[in-house]
């Protein structure tokens, strides 16, 4: 074949585009690769695809959506946290003339990779999925407003993630940073295809991310169950209220951003170029106007987690419920009103640099009132120390300090020292590992049993928290004091040998968190096989407070037989206290929606595209794109989107669970 | 808040008509579409005319008609008002409005102080 | 009907709806599609703020008073507002249940804003026959991307006006079509809104610089 028609057909990709010379790399795939092709192999052989596709790829249901975004937060977990553990090697090696065992060129692609893929495909889903799961149990809803579109969101985070995934095998990752600042983004200095996988990557899966931030606002809008006022939902809801109007309001941004980057290097445009009139810092503006809101759309429904822990666990209402909300709404907006102090060395003087600064300090107001509502709530409180409370205890004191070196930083003359050193490093995962994994892991341990209907092991959850948090002290606190000796972020090589103590025990600290995480695996296999044992019959195994416990573990498809009524904040604390019955009789037919493929076709044909304008394949973009068209406007033509789950099908599933309860007393 | 309305009255709107009288009339359209249209005339005729002495005012009284041009087309187009949606329309509309606020004059403050002191004047005159 | 929220007459607080109906179809739909239209809205203050901070810089190319011909953009704002109003014409037929009527006003509003495209496009072509093309400084990047993106806008409202009409010609002005429409019509009220300021702040300001 000629050339130019194997270029019109393959764009840029070709036979040299896979890294075959990498031997980590191809090691790797061969895991990988041999890893899928079990996993694949065992499907067919157990004929669940069917089951897969009609029961949870093509499902609505929020719970199962929620559980799938948890699948692939941990399954993407793995892939960022090797990128963590080899970065962590390669520093403890590389000294006195070592070169270490990365280079550079995938070593730079290495910590990209690690940030994107930790903030957007771990911490992200994470979020999400358990907002998906929650939330409408919570609010006593049926579903989320939109369920289609919840599943056609899922999917298009899928799509992101598979482009980031597919970049290690296929081509490469960016060099650049998380955040592929210009120029270096730019085409002149990155002219490969990382930069535009991780454009691609973050473009699919950010829609996904804005859809479903507008879908979760109208559920907690619209769908709140009677008596349910704004002041009565769950600290949690209120959380996930403001994540999402954070997500709708920052998400654009970030489009418009990589929309022009993208155009600077496809169109040949000068936004962020050094030449005709760009201005790359705009860039750093523009996407830290999406980046500071989105480091409290992680961290809020955190807090939200926290709250419902904390007072479930200390048997106590939550303390200073009101505060909490405005703390939280207050968060909200002030995120918006910091996002400088990012870039205080920029240069833009001192009157911006102290607003910024200033803004920057307020709004640690808000979230120290948070932390002693938690305290307060504890606070002569019957606490059980159950593993999400261990968990709640270790972000208490994990995310003051981090939010101690945070406002450290916020002081303009002290950030143009620390400015990109590994001080900054530390901070950073200080607040995120100590705020957002230690809540979602606290969120997991608390929720799982409604999820599944039973409980996880303690014993290797313990263990696994042991090791992470010891782990994770051990991994930052010397990259404080290298930080603060002067170290920059992102070196691949060190010359002062004084330096590699420190490193050496953070990789130690690293490995530490590595057990924790193969711990939380064992665990989910131990507590799957001790289902039995670890059965939660009653729907309420932690004695809770809101509504989601009120139903039966795992909730049915319509989680509520009849809708609640609401009276107090803690409603299902409500409802015990003054002697709720569950109904036994009168069950009607459900409206429910109906599933459909359509979101994860559309899905897959985003990522096509995307692919298809990585590798310059026009054809492929174009066909992929008309394509999304045609199946878009053609889902539009199905009017029926929803069916009715029979009464008598509600009558038997709520006559097991009366059976299952008159068992358990 | 009221919403407190809409929680306690949750199963009471099955005929969906949150929007009965949104959609206006005959009338209130077409006094849109006449403000719209000399709204927009008048900025269009002062820049083209030259019809003020200086720049700057010029350059305000525009940009005075654009905000009422647009108040106009939130009114009588997008049928904005405080009780559609139990208020969630208009509190989604002032919060964009406040977002649009700040990242439109930051960026441009922003910008502004980096250009002048990393740039200053005699360099920038050779660049434009 | 309202639900007993308060203990009823026995004194026994209700704990669940024993007799309730499912919200109707869409019935977070408008709320939903504003929501969506406040995101759309900071998309285009991105644009709008990366065409107050680049918008100066010329780059020793064309700046606005070389390259505006404020008659035409006069023109194509023109075409907007009346695809605007023929719209909502177009909602008050709907309203009264007149499907001919509403598909002929749709039909007339698709052509002002094909017209408007059209006018938008020949402006754009023009411009870069002359040299002032997206890469020539970044001015003229802001400026289509600025443009070109309300452009972009319009065409797939475009492409949904051409798919509602069909859905209403084939099933009627049924409560999903109705509610289509009036979707499509905070869509293109909307779109409208932006050209308010994209007329102010890029053509009569760029003129007057």
């Amino acid at each position: 074949m000629s050339p130019d028609l194997l270029k019109l057909i393959f764009g840029r990709l070709t036979f040299e585009s896979l890294p075959l010379h990498e031997p980590i790399v191809v090691g790797t795939f061969a895991v990988v690769a041999t890893g899928g092709l079990i996993m694949f192999a065992g499907l067919t052989y157990f004929r669940v695809w069917g089951y897969l596709w009609s029961e949870w790829f093509t499902s609505v249901d929020h719970k199962r959506i929620g559980i799938m975004y948890m699948i692939l937060g941990i399954v993407m977990l793995l892939r960022g946290f090797a990128d963590a553990l080899m970065m962590r090697l390669q520093q403890a090696l590389a000294f006195g003339g070592s070169e270490g065992y990365l280079n550079s060129h995938h070593y730079d692609q290495v910590f990209t990779a690690h940030g994107v893929i930790m903030i957007f495909f771990v911490a992200m889903p994470l979020v999400t999925g358990l907002m998906n799961f929650v939330v409408p149990l919570q609010i006593g809803a049926r579903d989320v407003s939109f369920p289609f579109l919840n599943n056609f969101s899922f999917w298009m985070t899928v799509g992101g993630a598979v482009l980031v995934m597919a970049s290690l095998f296929i081509g490469e990752f960016a060099r650049t940073g998380w955040l592929a600042y210009p120029p270096l983004s730019n085409i002149g200095y990155s002219p490969d295809v990382g930069v535009d996988y991780y454009i691609w990557g973050l473009q699919v899966a950010g829609v996904g991310t804005t859809l479903s931030g507008i879908n979760l606002i109208c559920t907690i809008v619209k769908l709140r169950c009677p008596g349910m006022t704004m002041m009565r939902m769950p600290v949690f809801t209120w959380t996930a209220l403001c994540t999402n109007v954070l997500i709708v309001a920052s998400f654009p941004v970030l489009t418009v951003v990589l929309a022009l980057l993208s155009l600077d290097r496809y169109v040949g445009t000068n936004f962020f170029t050094n030449d005709f009139g760009g201005s790359p810092m705009m860039y750093v503006n523009l996407i830290w106007i999406w980046g500071h809101p989105e480091v409290y759309i992680l961290v809020l429904p955190a807090f939200g987690i926290f709250s419902e822990v904390t007072s479930t666990f200390s048997g106590k209402r939550l303390f200073g419920y009101t505060s909490m909300v405005y703390a939280t709404v207050v968060i909200t907006i002030l995120s918006y009103l910091v996002w400088l102090h990012h870039f205080f060395t920029m240069g833009s003087g001192a009157s911006v640099n102290s607003f910024f600064g200033i803004t920057t300090m307020i709004i640690s107001i808000p979230t120290g009132a948070k932390m002693f509502n938690w305290l307060f709530t504890m606070y002569r409180g019957r606490i059980r120390f159950e593993l999400p409370m261990m968990w709640t205890i270790a972000f208490m004191l994990t995310f003051v300090l981090g939010g101690m070196t945070g406002v450290l930083l916020a002081v303009p003359p002290a950030d143009f020292v620390l400015h990109n050193s590994l001080f900054l490093i530390a901070h950073f995962h200080n607040v995120i590992i100590g705020g957002v994994v230690f809540g979602a892991f606290a969120g997991i341990g608390y929720w799982f049993p409604k999820a599944f209907g039973f409980k996880l092991d303690p014993f290797w959850g313990k263990l696994s928290f042991w090791f992470w948090v010891t782990g994770f002290y051990l991994a930052f606190m010397p990259l404080y004091v290298l930080g603060l000796m002067g170290v920059t972020r992102r070196l691949r090589v060190f010359d002062d040998p004084s330096l590699q103590i420190w490193f050496i025990v953070a990789g130690i600290g690293a490995f530490l968190v590595f057990l924790g995480i193969l711990s939380m695996l064992m665990q989910f296999a131990v507590s799957f096989l001790r289902r039995e044992q670890l059965k939660d019959v009653t729907g309420d195994p932690w004695d809770a407070r809101t509504l989601e416990w009120a139903t039966s573990s795992p909730p049915p498809a319509y989680n509520f037989a009849f809708t609640p009524v609401v009276h107090d904040n803690d409603a299902w604390w409500d409802m015990k206290r003054r002697g709720y019955q569950r109904p036994l009789t009168g069950f009607k037919p459900i409206h429910m929606p109906s599933s459909t493929g359509t979101g994860i076709i559309l899905a897959g044909l985003a990522t096509a595209m995307g692919f298809g304008l990585i590798w310059y394949i026009w054809w492929l973009a174009a066909a992929s794109f008309i394509a999304m068209l045609a199946v878009g406007i053609g889902h539009t033509f199905n009017y029926h989107r929803d069916f009715d789950i029979p009464a008598e099908d509600v009558i038997r599933a709520e006559d097991v669970r009366t059976k299952l309860l008159a068992g358990a007393k | 808040m009221n919403t407190d309305t809409h929680a306690a009255h949750a199963g009471d709107h099955h005929h969906g008509d949150s929007h009965a009288n949104a959609h206006g009339s005959f009338s209130t359209y077409m006094l849109g579409f006449v403000l719209s249209v000399v709204l927009t005339a008048i900025p269009f005729w002062l820049v083209m005319s030259g019809a003020l002495p200086s720049k700057q005012i010029t350059a305000l009284v525009i940009m005075a008609f654009a905000v009422v041009q647009i108040v106009v087309h939130m009114i009588y187009f997008l049928h904005m008002n405080t009780t559609s949606e139990n208020g969630w329309s208009m509190m989604a509309l002032i919060f964009t409005i406040v977002m649009v606020v700040i990242a439109l004059s930051g960026s441009l403050w922003v910008m502004n102080h980096l250009n002048s002191n990393m740039m200053p004047i005699h360099q920038m005159n050779g660049m434009k | 009907m309202t639900v007993a929220v308060n203990p009823t007459q026995t004194g026994e607080p209700v704990f669940y709806l024993a007799d309730e109906h499912p919200h109707p179809e869409g019935y977070s739909t408008s709320l939903g599609f504003w929501i969506y239209l406040m995101s759309d809205c900071l998309i285009f203050a991105i644009l709008f703020a990366t065409f107050g901070v680049l918008g100066g810089n010329y780059a020793a190319g064309p700046a606005p008073k070389d390259l505006f011909e404020l008659p035409l953009v006069a023109v194509n704002t023109s075409m907007l507002l009346l695809s605007s109003i023929t719209y909502g014409f177009a909602m008050l037929t709907m309203q009264q249940n007149k499907i001919a009527q509403t598909q002929i006003w749709l039909a007339i509003t698709g052509l002002f804003g094909a017209a408007f495209i059209g006018i938008e496009l020949s402006e754009f072509a023009h411009m870069i026959h002359e040299g002032a093309t997206p890469q020539r400084s970044a001015f003229l990047s802001a400026f289509f991307t600025l443009v070109g993106t309300h452009g972009l806008h319009v065409s797939c409202g475009l492409i949904w006006l051409v798919t509602l009409m069909v859905q209403v010609w084939k099933f009627g002005l049924i409560e999903a079509n109705r509610r289509r429409l009036m979707c499509l019509s905070m869509f293109w009220h909307f779109l409208d809104v932006v050209w308010i300021g994209v007329f102010t702040f890029v053509y009569l300001l760029g003129v007057l610089r």
